[in-house]
């Protein structure tokens, strides 16, 4: 029992990073159709902004007195990648996936992956290939709770996440753009007619997504201790598997689905073995495309001519 | 009568590849020996995997895994047919050219069937998922191999003997093979069941509304796919002694869409025109290797912004040399 609630911790802390990067993958594809393979590249650069943000704001020499890194600087850690990430998400959707948006759905697809490619080879070069200690903007504290061991980090995670989620929530259903979002997602070209500013909401959208994208970025830095250019390769997937369990398109799906992979990853890893957790996702994505395509929370949509 | 003409072509065509081996053989170093055979590979990948991404218009970036366990697959076949083989028809070229072509049809057999494995849950729906299928696939597949302790782990297979996998692989075996499997590919094209792979491409609803089998020929057209990938796999590793799941990362699938997309999607001739163009560029990019996929990666991204259709769009070579304009698919050929 006991460590079924540890294995359960963890996962739900994981599944919560997944969630966020899941959200940017379900949140374009709603409007776009398009699976922006580059996303997962995007949540890198943003572990990496914090991983340099962090070290100019002088990480280092709390860590080497033994101090705590003040809390003000880990917030503006996040908030420098979350702006970092956001502007590259923009820079991506202008400068790769705009020229290309009317054409046949394939070109789209080829240029994402482009585009992911890109990024992971420019940060290798860019970041060195080697993998990268995490600097501590969090110091770890641990406590028992009827011998769950719970970590401040796990519950930071968990709670960042949470409030991103929700503050998504709020605005998607409560603001301007939000409501303009969820018309484009619904049918692009009403919308338009609407008098909607299709390419404002899309920068928003991109935007929005890679600024989640990279919070998921100093979380799984937080929690993995490790990281590395290619980072965004199978946690992106997972993410998107995440969203494709849960429904792509919608946001609440996103968080549904990215917290069962997470739990699903964690249990595997528990009580079978170790070296299938990465195969337990695509496991998941097999079942659900041949059992619920539309996901758990998504709508069956009939695709007309 | 068709069939003569056809057996002696067939036969045409091996005598030629057979004498061009010797003039390969006595005239170019071993470096460039190596480049002309992998050049022969990527052709049979390019021209295999283009029968799914361009003709039928699904888009697969795991071909990796499949070239994988057709590698795995040979080279373990091939390693254990060698002796009760050898025993029938004593040592000498013909039973290697028999133990080493079984090893191979046994190679597309197991990529043949995981592709069946992979396609069917995926292509019930739109071509999009089955890129990430694929991908994850193509993973899945990587680790596997890293932890099948029978076929070698990390390190890889190299056979019971530890001199390595008989090299087998020669200038002669790969461009037969290469030949057979681009008029293979060709013929299905050009065939009724290629018009209809067009069609999904096309237009996927129409295609259905006319009473085309999308997710039945879909499926067939990736196992094919897939086969032909596990074919060039065995070569692969009948090349260099043993195989090693680093040698089919994710690079290995975005080479093979490099030399597809520099073509264009959906031609034959622009396959092979990219197979080669892949295998060149190893060599001369040999000082560029740590900025060649960043390249790789921004001319996929320029391609498909200034001219998607690539080199030759959906069109073939030898059109551009008829009177007129070139005819599209469909409308002869």
């Amino acid at each position: 029992m006991t460590q079924f609630l540890q294995q359960l911790i963890n996962g739900l802390s994981l599944g919560s990073i997944y969630a966020l990067i899941a959200l940017g993958y379900t949140m374009v594809y709603g409007i776009l159709k398009l699976i922006n393979f580059a996303h997962g590249e995007v949540f890198m650069v943003g572990a990496y902004t914090g991983y340099y943000a962090a070290g100019s704001l002088g990480v280092a020499t709390f860590e080497a007195r033994h101090q705590s890194f003040p809390l003000y600087l880990a917030l503006l850690v996040l908030i420098a990648a979350m702006a970092a990430a956001a502007l590259l998400g923009v820079a991506i959707e202008f400068l790769a996936y705009r020229p290309v948006r009317s054409a046949p759905r394939l070109t789209p697809l080829i240029t994402a992956i482009g585009v992911s490619l890109f990024l992971q080879n420019a940060g290798m070069l860019l970041f060195s290939p080697n993998p990268q200690r995490y600097p501590a903007i969090l110091s770890e504290v641990r406590f028992e709770v009827f011998g769950v061991i719970v970590t401040n980090i796990k519950l930071t995670i968990f709670a960042v996440a949470l409030c991103l989620m929700l503050g998504l929530h709020l605005f998607v259903q409560k603001t301007w753009t939000g409501r303009a979002m969820r018309a484009l997602s619904f049918n692009i070209d009403a919308a338009k007619l609407m008098g909607i500013d299709t390419n404002r909401v899309i920068r928003s959208t991109f935007a929005i997504g890679s600024a989640l994208a990279a919070a998921g970025g100093i979380l799984f830095g937080l929690d993995q201790i490790t990281i590395n250019p290619l980072m965004g390769v199978l946690t992106g997937l997972k993410a998107f598997v995440a969203a494709v369990l849960g429904g792509i398109g919608s946001i609440p799906g996103a968080v549904v689905g990215g917290l069962l992979i997470g739990l699903a990853e964690q249990l595997t890893a528990g009580y079978l073995s170790p070296e299938y957790r990465d195969a337990i996702t695509f496991v998941i994505l097999i079942l659900i495309l041949l059992l619920k395509p539309e996901g758990l929370l998504g709508v069956v949509r009939v695709e007309k001519v | 009568m068709r069939a003569v003409i056809r057996i002696a072509s067939a036969g045409a065509v091996l005598l030629v590849i057979y004498g061009l081996s010797f003039g390969v053989e006595l005239g170019f170093t071993e470096y460039v020996q190596r480049i002309v055979l992998l050049a022969g590979i990527n052709i049979i990948l390019a021209v295999g995997l283009n029968l799914i991404n361009g003709t039928t218009g699904q888009f697969s970036i795991g071909h990796a895994g499949f070239m994988a366990v057709g590698a795995y697959g040979a080279a373990f076949v091939g390693v254990k047919l060698a002796a009760p083989i050898h025993s029938v028809l004593g040592p000498g070229a013909l039973a290697n050219g028999v133990i080493f072509n079984l090893a191979l049809l046994a190679g597309a057999f197991f990529a043949g069937i995981s592709g069946l494995i992979v396609g069917m849950p995926s292509l019930r729906l739109r071509g999009d998922y089955l890129a990430v299928v694929t991908l994850g696939f193509g993973e899945i597949i990587r680790i596997l191999f890293n932890n099948a302790a029978f076929l070698g782990s990390a390190t890889g297979y190299f056979g019971d003997d530890p001199s390595g996998l008989p090299a087998y692989t020669t200038f002669f075996w790969v461009f037969a093979w290469v030949s057979a499997i681009v008029a293979l590919i060709h013929n299905l094209t050009f065939s009724q069941t290629g018009r209809s792979l067009t069609a999904i491409r096309e237009d996927e609803i129409a295609a259905e509304a006319m009473a085309t089998p999308t997710t039945r020929l879909k499926v067939t057209a990736f196992a094919i796919s897939a086969a032909t990938a596990g074919i060039a796999g065995g070569l692969f590793a009948h090349m260099q002694a043993g195989v090693r799941p680093e040698d089919f990362r994710f690079e290995k699938s975005v080479d093979m869409i490099v030399m597809i997309i520099i073509g264009g999607l959906g031609s034959i001739s622009g396959a092979i025109i990219g197979g080669i163009f892949v295998a060149a560029s190893l060599e001369l990019m040999r000082d560029l290797q740590q900025y060649r996929l960043v390249l790789y990666a921004l001319l996929l991204v320029i391609i498909m912004i200034v001219r998607p259709q690539g080199l030759l769009g959906t069109g073939e070579l030898y059109q551009l040399f008829r009177r007129g304009k070139p005819a599209k698919r469909g409308e002869g050929a």
